[in-house]
């Protein structure tokens, strides 16, 4: 049952937020606006440097959830949820993790449908939290059975 | 470069893209790491009981905020929820659309979306600036 999950952490990842991964993120959202890409424009910034787009922490790496079994194909992704305390600097070290915050299920019109939540956070060198982005995910009945739970 | 924060309640700021292409979404595949093929190749969409490949729902969620890029110097994105509520498929034309419902001395508050060229919501949600 996934409600065994809840509470399963990974262990912290070290990123870089990388230029060339910002460039390329940004370009394909069609947003190539100076202040992800260029050096200049990041120093002139209120920031002092580049900064990341909001949806770019799905490119870092947070370490996998020992135990957590999840099918590979089927799974809906329901909602998309983020949080920031400062926006992501390109070039800065972010340290990542994962953890299953809940699991609920409710009815729906094919059958009970499983919600997981999956929370990564995002921090840096010290400790601080510089975002959280939360992932919920839909398992649906037909899924389930697959896997016997 | 406009202001956001003389923006009003009830004021909203909009785009419309160009139709959706293959490429755009082999190049979300390539940046994001998602290389699920439901995105990408017909016959994996159609395998999985689809008309045809559908764009990531990250790849339109990024879109979205692009509204609030050239607001850089006023302040930043500090909480963006978002339902994914409709697919979205190839030479569709979504326009995003961000509408202030709210304000406060450092926050904006927005309700946000993504609607194709039926008028129907794919993603939906809300967003908060923080202003500096």
């Amino acid at each position: 049952m996934y409600k065994e999950y809840i509470g399963l952490t990974s262990s912290k990842t070290r990123n870089v937020v990388e230029r060339e991964l910002v460039r390329r993120f940004a370009e394909s959202i069609g947003d190539s606006h100076p202040i992800y890409i260029d050096e200049e424009a990041g120093k002139q910034s209120r920031y002092g440097k580049n900064i990341a787009p909001p949806t770019f922490p799905r490119v870092l790496r947070s370490g996998s959830i020992e135990g957590l079994k999840l099918p590979l194909k089927g799974l809906i992704h329901g909602e998309q949820i983020y949080h920031y305390e400062r926006p992501l600097l390109v070039g800065e070290e972010v340290f990542c993790y994962s953890k299953i915050e809940d699991y609920y299920e409710k009815e729906g019109s094919t059958g009970k449908m499983g919600f997981l939540k999956m929370k990564r956070y995002g921090e840096d060198l010290n400790g601080r939290l510089i975002f959280t982005e939360e992932s919920i995910i839909i398992i649906t009945e037909t899924v389930r059975r697959s896997l016997n739970v | 470069m406009t202001v956001l924060k003389e923006i009003n309640i009830g004021e909203s700021v909009e785009t419309t893209l160009e139709p959706v292409s293959r490429m755009d979404l082999i190049k979300y595949s390539g940046s994001s790491g998602d290389f699920n093929p439901i995105h990408t190749i017909d016959e994996e969409a159609k395998k999985a009981g689809l008309p045809g490949i559908i764009a990531h729902g990250m790849w339109t969620m990024g879109n979205l905020a692009k509204l609030f890029t050239p607001y850089h110097e006023d302040g930043f994105i500090r909480d963006y929820n978002i339902r994914f509520s409709g697919m979205v498929f190839l030479n569709d034309v979504l326009t995003l659309k961000a509408e202030l419902v709210d304000k406060t001395d450092r926050l904006l508050i927005f309700d946000v979306k993504a609607t194709n060229q039926n008028h129907k919501d794919v993603v939906s949600g809300n967003l908060k600036f923080e202003l500096n």
